[in-house]
């Protein structure tokens, strides 16, 4: 923040007061305005917003200890200065209680006075940074992007809410791409850790030496290539959440390991002897059945007990039709609005394609249907030739109008030129026809560059 | 219209300090400087209840005895009093931002006012410094947050040592705007 760009209001009804203060914090470059009395004042602060109001105790009419209470109660962000002319602790202390941030007395002493607006600018601009970074930080967690009204949802986000609360461990379970990350992140936003971070690491995608050395950081020159200290993913959980994705896949190392740091709370940085303390809370996912893999001996049994206190389950997508429109709806706006692409809605048709659909790869195939849809759609309206099912053989039992061959055919032919941007040997090349049969056929369903039929 | 400053010697003891500074502001203002007396009654800004001088009366005096005439010159009148504005215990100096005149002591500028040894090359280098800032502010310019300029705001004796005597480039710039 600029000094011009603080706002300072002197209220004292000494003309000489307001007149050299006035001067005085002009030449610092504020932006300073004065008032006489409390009348004034108040006509002032319906006018403007003041970072930094300097008071005098004693006015006619409204003094500056009731004054200073009023302000509190409308803005307690304001620094509010007092100025007694003679220095009583009874009113000083009264106005710092009542919220004033400190108090002056007559005649000022200017290496004081300096001082104390050098640390009202600093208080002041620790204030705003706090609440852009509150609000910065609700935004990024807040559950909004958890869609949907079924009974199977509100009964997952109601556990959310219980659990969060408490600092349990907890374990969500539940198919691949259900939304396992983002339960984990509500309990995060729910909790009291919400202002420390949420760190989330994949177990399943990481070799042990990797996922090691991402969970336990290391110092400089703990092996080949280890060319600087690495902060661990346990140490920046510090204070906050660490999220374990795909706990299951873990190697039986990594699972004592990881034991030995949920028993301990400590752990030590590879390359180092110097034990670091951790106070974190352990979420953690899984869609394999770890009961199965503890009684088969692949995952330990203390450790399954530790991680699984509290248990969420999230029901796959088929359990949650009512969801489904809510949810194609979401990503529908999301990606419309990212890819400015003017396509208005999806086509009842096509609704009714993906309300019929099982959805085995849950939201995330949701997700990634809608998106494809967008790219390739260049009409008003999400048709159904526009959706394109990675599962769609095990959805073979939904029949609709569109599953007669020849327009499978159709589809596929046009999402491959759409791919292949119209290159017609590329293109008879992925579909395994000659040139001259891909040309018939683009005759027969009439398919134009610009898809228009 | 390019201007003259004018300094004005109010009882002043010690004639050595203007010499330094005349030649000084002429180098950073790169204006005319030359010294001039005023009739200025320094027993009327006297208040004894304080014990200090009221720089805003001296600075009115100043004004209304000019020299020369106010739209011509920048006029600094230079004492050994302590000064006082109502509201501060003490000032170093004081200004009119954009306005014709100002003032400079050197009575908390000397190492003895701290109890300290008297340094005459020490006071010459802060008087030089207090000068240029007050004149500083006469042609506009506020306090600046670059740590060496003189426009440096100075909170004790010895931020006045911290800093150099010299404009930054942007105070320097406004300077040259500000006497066109």
């Amino acid at each position: 923040m600029k000094i011009k760009d603080v706002s300072l209001l002197i209220v004292d009804d000494e003309f000489s007061v307001r007149d050299s203060l006035e001067q005085w914090f002009r030449m610092d470059g504020f932006d300073v305005d004065t008032a006489e009395d409390t009348k004034q004042a108040f006509e002032k602060f319906r006018l403007k917003k003041w970072d930094i109001v300097l008071l005098d105790i004693k006015m006619p009419g409204m003094d500056g200890i009731e004054f200073n209470k009023h302000i509190m109660s409308v803005n307690p962000d304001i620094i509010v200065i007092i100025i007694t002319a003679f220095a009583s602790v009874e009113t000083a202390v009264q106005a710092i209680k009542d919220g004033a941030f400190d108090y002056v007395s007559k005649p000022l002493d200017p290496e004081h006075l300096s001082n104390l607006i050098r640390n009202a600018l600093e208080k002041q601009q620790l204030t705003q940074e706090n609440i852009k970074l509150r609000e910065r930080i609700e935004d990024l967690t807040t559950p909004d992007d958890i869609i949907g009204t079924s009974d199977a949802l509100r009964k997952v986000l109601r556990l959310v809410v219980n659990v969060a609360k408490t600092d349990s461990t907890v374990m969500i379970r539940g198919e691949s791409g259900t939304g396992k990350e983002l339960i984990a992140r509500a309990i995060h936003a729910n909790s009291i850790r919400k202002y420390a971070p949420i760190i989330s690491i994949n177990c399943g995608g990481l070799t042990e030496t990797l996922l090691e050395s991402e969970l336990f950081g290391h110092e400089k020159g703990a092996y080949t290539g280890a060319d600087r200290l690495r902060i661990g993913k346990l140490e920046r959980a510090n204070k906050g959440t660490i999220f374990f994705d795909e706990i299951g896949n873990i190697s039986m190392k990594m699972q004592m390991d990881l034991l030995r740091v949920l028993e301990t709370k400590q752990f030590t940085r590879l390359g180092s002897d110097k034990p670091i303390d951790v106070d974190f809370r352990v979420v953690s996912a899984t869609n394999r059945d770890l009961e199965k893999a503890v009684k088969e001996g692949y995952f330990r049994e203390d450790l399954y007990f530790r991680l699984n206190v509290v248990t969420i389950d999230v029901p796959p997508l088929r359990d949650r039709q009512k969801d489904i429109p809510l949810l194609a709806r979401y990503f529908f706006n999301l990606f419309t609005k990212a890819m400015v692409k003017p396509i208005k809605d999806i086509h009842p048709e096509a609704m009714r394609m993906i309300e019929n659909y099982k959805w085995p790869g849950n939201i995330r195939e949701l997700r990634n249907v809608i998106e494809r849809a967008i790219v390739i759609c260049d009409k008003e309206l999400i048709l159904p030739e526009n959706l394109s099912f990675p599962f769609e053989s095990m959805n073979a039992h939904v029949i609709t109008s569109d599953d007669s061959l020849e327009a499978a055919e159709h589809r596929q032919i046009q999402r491959v030129l759409t791919k292949t941007g119209w290159q017609l040997t590329k293109t008879a090349e992925i579909l395994k026809i000659d040139r001259t049969t891909l040309y018939n056929k683009i005759k027969k369903y009439n398919l134009h560059k610009d898809g228009d039929e | 219209m390019s201007k003259n400053i004018c300094i004005v010697p109010v009882e002043l003891n010690d004639y050595s300090l203007i010499e330094n500074l005349v030649l000084y502001l002429n180098q950073t203002f790169e204006f005319p400087v030359h010294v001039k007396t005023a009739n200025i009654k320094p027993h009327l800004a006297y208040d004894q209840r304080r014990l200090q001088y009221s720089s805003s009366i001296l600075l009115k005096q100043l004004i209304d005895n000019s020299p020369e005439p106010l739209n011509q010159s920048k006029f600094l009148a230079l004492c050994e009093f302590d000064l006082f504005i109502p509201i501060f215990t003490y000032v170093f100096g004081e200004a009119q931002l954009n306005g014709p005149a100002a003032i400079v002591s050197v009575h908390r500028l000397q190492n003895e006012f701290y109890g300290g040894s008297s340094d005459r090359e020490v006071l010459r280098e802060r008087l030089i410094k207090e000068a240029t800032h007050e004149l500083g502010h006469t042609f506009g310019l506020y306090h600046c947050l670059h740590p060496k300029c003189v426009m440096n705001f100075s909170t004790y004796v010895e931020d006045i040592d911290d800093k150099s005597p010299l404009f930054c480039d942007q105070c320097k710039a406004e300077v040259i705007a500000g006497g066109e």
